[in-house]
């Protein structure tokens, strides 16, 4: 039998670099009010939601990946020809083939890299983050750029007065490559796939293409199931997180959950109990739920606003249609 | 040993008063939790997981929009507690 050399790749992995891209259009609650009978007040208590921003048709998936991405590049402090492999989740590009992941990494100026989509719904980010671990420690590429981008306006109907207000649109990246010490903590993650009807698209495609429906499909989901599971089995994902990395709800700076919605987020930060000095991100208010975007977007904001600072530790949660789920505890780029 | 429609009713109370900041007097069990008590529907899940965890029951989501009011609340509850 032949020796096949093995693959060598870095001790660990680390987040070096972080980017993010909001659409230039800002949608106050106002406009969402002239297709369903709510009020500002009504969303704003349910979901947080003051202001999302919504992509323009020049504002492309890729188009917003590729802005994003330059700027987690830079901050990464390399260039990008050093990307080895580019991962793309998302559940809103309207192309099945080919992968938009390889026009982001030819617009980019990567050099050949490998690249792919995924579709992992909200906990995307985690899902992709996990890969590009394994990547960069197993030796396959020396760095990997991870997008979470989402056009969810395109697929959001604006007359579900449960939905239309929730979603917004925006890319987020991170730069994944080697690390002397640990800085990706392990991932927890799974899938229910029993639970599969509770956040889902509401026809495929097909259905729409056949004429058998007439109205395009958009994403629609249970809102009291989503909200049980999200605050309290996913509290428990979380702090098995910790626990996998090691540490304890003191040792965290900040808590970067998906930004599914504030009552979420607020629940989740009780049931964890989470200590006083954790910064816990709340960049749903002006971006809104952008799915497999929201962790790298807020995650961009806190560390442009000062609110957390280069290698606080950071608790990451994402979770959504599968339903998916994937935490895990990360140095802060 | 399976808690009293009254010790059932009080402790809902203390639930919705945790959560939704309701004086515990005014959970009585004619009213409403959306009309009467100011609980949304996410309140009203934050309500019935407490509810489990305290009176030892399941209530599924399919069974929480048929709770409407507190009478309803605690008659599942009575009915379903182990």
């Amino acid at each position: 039998m032949s020796k096949i050399k093995p693959s060598k790749g870095a001790p660990y992995a680390r987040i070096l670099g972080v980017g993010g891209y909001r659409p230039t259009r800002v949608v106050p609650n106002e406009v969402i009010l002239e297709t369903i009978d709510s009020s500002d007040e009504w969303i704003r208590s349910r979901s947080g939601i003051a202001t999302r921003h919504w992509a323009s048709d020049e504002e492309t998936v890729a188009a917003m990946s590729v802005e994003a991405s330059g700027k987690a590049i830079a901050d990464a402090g390399i260039t990008a020809d050093k990307i080895g492999a580019v991962i793309v989740s998302t559940v809103s590009h309207f192309k099945q083939t080919p992968a938009v992941a390889t026009e982001i990494a030819d617009k980019l100026g990567t050099e050949k890299a490998a690249a792919f989509d995924i579709s992992a719904g909200c906990a995307g980010f985690g899902y992709g983050l996990t890969l590009a671990k394994g990547l960069v420690t197993e030796g396959s590429a020396p760095y990997v750029l991870v997008i979470g981008v989402e056009r969810l306006s395109d697929l959001t109907d604006l007359e579900d007065r449960a939905t239309a207000f929730l979603f917004g649109d925006g890319a987020g990246a991170v730069v994944v490559g080697p690390s002397e010490e640990p800085a990706i903590g392990p991932t927890v993650w799974g899938s229910e796939g029993d639970k599969s009807e509770t956040i889902k698209q509401t026809v495929p495609w097909t259905d729409y293409r056949s004429g058998e429906v007439a109205k395009f499909p958009a994403i629609t989901q249970e809102g009291q199931a989503v909200f049980r599971w999200a605050v309290f089995e996913m509290a428990k994902v979380a702090k098995e997180a910790l626990d996998a990395a090691g540490l304890s709800p003191d040792d965290l700076d900040v808590f970067i959950p998906h930004q599914a919605n504030m009552r979420i987020i607020d629940s989740m930060v009780k049931t964890l109990k989470l200590p006083e000095h954790v910064t816990v991100a709340r960049d749903i208010e002006t971006t809104g739920n952008t799915s497999a975007a929201s962790i790298p977007l807020a995650m961009e904001r806190l560390l442009a606003t000062g609110e957390a600072k280069s290698g606080d530790t950071a608790l990451v949660i994402g979770f959504g249609a599968g339903l998916v789920y994937a935490a895990t505890v990360v140095t802060l780029p | 040993m399976a808690a009293t429609q009254e010790e059932i009713v009080a402790g809902l109370a203390e639930i919705v008063n945790e959560i939704a900041g309701i004086p515990t007097e005014d959970v009585q069990l004619d009213k409403s939790f959306t009309d009467d008590l100011d609980v949304d529907s996410l309140s009203m899940v934050e309500v019935v997981v407490a509810a489990e965890e305290r009176f030892d029951v399941k209530i599924p989501d399919d069974d929480v929009k048929n709770l409407k009011t507190v009478g309803d609340a605690a008659d599942y509850i009575a009915k379903h507690q182990s």
